[in-house]
């Protein structure tokens, strides 16, 4: 099979969604081999998908979880919690922005993570064999379309990856990974955990 | 990792949101602020996209939040919660764009070549690498200036499928369009944002100079 670079336009999306067979699939690949405006589109739209697919892209308002709480006790009736159900919350929002804040302290103890997502607390297997590019970072199934520079791929086991700072592909991986965990993992659990987010602005 | 919450399988985490379903129609409605306190950041994203002013999209998110708890009898255990949740938000939203926009005329030529093949603009290489431009403050102004430039058939697709990470499936129920028309409009989408910020974000203005926007270099 032969492909035109009009043909691969068409497809590059389907191509980094995994939503062509395996003969277009190689057809193209071998197209990007000779062609670099190919190659430059679909880079950049594998760029375009993983970044905007990183929650940082999405900002939160200061405040929005406190008042969005607000607005549901103030319109739901029997909502309101009792004293010692407050009293439950207040004490897991201080546990679980004391984990927020240990979890970033930690950081400066282990060896310098890649990625900011990399905290060790995806579901992949860990003996599962997982291929990283020396410069990249996240780790992937091999074969997996977001893989970024193919000249220093190595594959080691998906702890290993773990350990030396590595996310896991939220392509690739997104089975292993919870649907709650990224906005858990450093969502604003509470304003003040928004507010001590360098990255975290409300423009 | 800061909350146990997320650290449970997804398998896990859809019966755990059984259970708080099951806990909150049986009268328990506390139970609601620990079922949709990960989707906060989602449904805000949601309303966003379609209602482009930060005023708007919380108050829009804060309305979907409260439907979804006043018809949690209607949520189906099969369906993700999360999917529905946001499901709710982009109607909600889309209602009040309609509603606000009732006597502006919708501009067509945005939609109109839907269906034409699209031909990329610019072919700057772009090899820096995302999560680190993702630093920077002013690449993330440039990320959402361009999203926002985007016409809004496109906008909606690309951010249930791309950034709210829904299958091709789930956007097209969302929507209500089929999964034909969310493929042909993602692709525009993920093909429009590229030509918009390959070039700055690519470090190629200087190699690309000779070729002036629109004209092909070959």
């Amino acid at each position: 099979m032969v492909v035109r670079c009009e043909d691969v336009w068409r497809e590059v999306s389907n191509y980094l969604d995994e939503q062509v067979t395996p003969e277009l699939r190689a057809a193209i690949e071998e197209h990007l081999r000779a062609c670099t405006r190919c190659t430059a589109v679909v880079d950049g739209t594998r760029n375009v998908v993983q970044i905007y697919g990183d929650e940082r892209m999405v900002e939160l308002p200061l405040g929005f979880s406190r008042r969005l709480h607000r607005r549901l006790e103030g319109n739901v009736s029997g909502t309101r919690r009792s004293f010692f159900g407050w009293l439950v919350a207040a004490a897991a929002a201080i546990l679980i922005a004391g984990g927020f804040k240990a979890a970033r302290s930690s950081v400066l103890g282990r060896p310098a993570l890649r990625s900011e997502h990399a905290r060790g607390s995806s579901h992949v297997p860990p003996d599962m064999m997982v291929i990283v590019a020396e410069d990249g970072k996240t780790f992937h199934v091999a074969g997996c379309p977001f893989i970024h520079d193919k000249a220093s791929l190595r594959t080691i086991t998906a702890h290993e990856a773990e350990q030396q700072g590595y996310a896991p592909c939220v392509r690739c991986m997104k089975k292993y990974l919870d649907p709650g965990a990224v906005a858990l993992s450093d969502g604003p659990v509470d304003d003040l955990a928004a507010s001590e987010d360098p990255l975290r602005t409300s423009e | 990792m800061a909350a146990g919450l997320g650290s449970l399988e997804n398998p896990a985490q859809q019966d755990y949101e059984q259970r708080l379903v099951q806990r909150i129609r049986d009268g328990e409605h506390e139970a609601f602020y620990q079922l949709i306190r990960p989707y906060e950041r989602r449904v805000y994203a949601a309303a966003f996209a379609i209602l482009r002013n930060e005023a708007d999209a919380e108050d829009c998110a804060q309305e979907a939040v409260l439907k979804a708890f006043k018809n949690i009898r209607q949520f189906r255990a099969e369906a993700r919660f999360s999917t529905w949740l946001i499901e709710i938000a982009v109607n909600e939203a889309r209602m009040r764009r309609r509603k606000e926009r009732a006597d502006l005329i919708e501009p067509i030529e945005k939609e109109k070549n839907e269906e034409g093949s699209y031909t990329p603009r610019d072919f700057a290489d772009w090899r820096e690498i995302p999560s680190e431009a993702l630093e920077r403050k002013e690449v993330r102004e440039k990320l959402a200036e361009a999203l926002g430039a985007l016409g809004q058939i496109y906008r909606e697709v690309f951010v249930l499928r791309d950034m709210e990470q829904m299958s091709i499936e789930e956007t097209a129920n969302a929507l209500g369009i089929s999964a034909a028309s969310v493929k042909t409009r993602l692709l525009r989408a993920r093909l429009m944002l590229r030509d918009l910020l390959a070039p700055g974000l690519g470090g190629a203005w200087s190699s690309q100079l000779s070729f002036a926007k629109g004209t092909k270099p070959w």
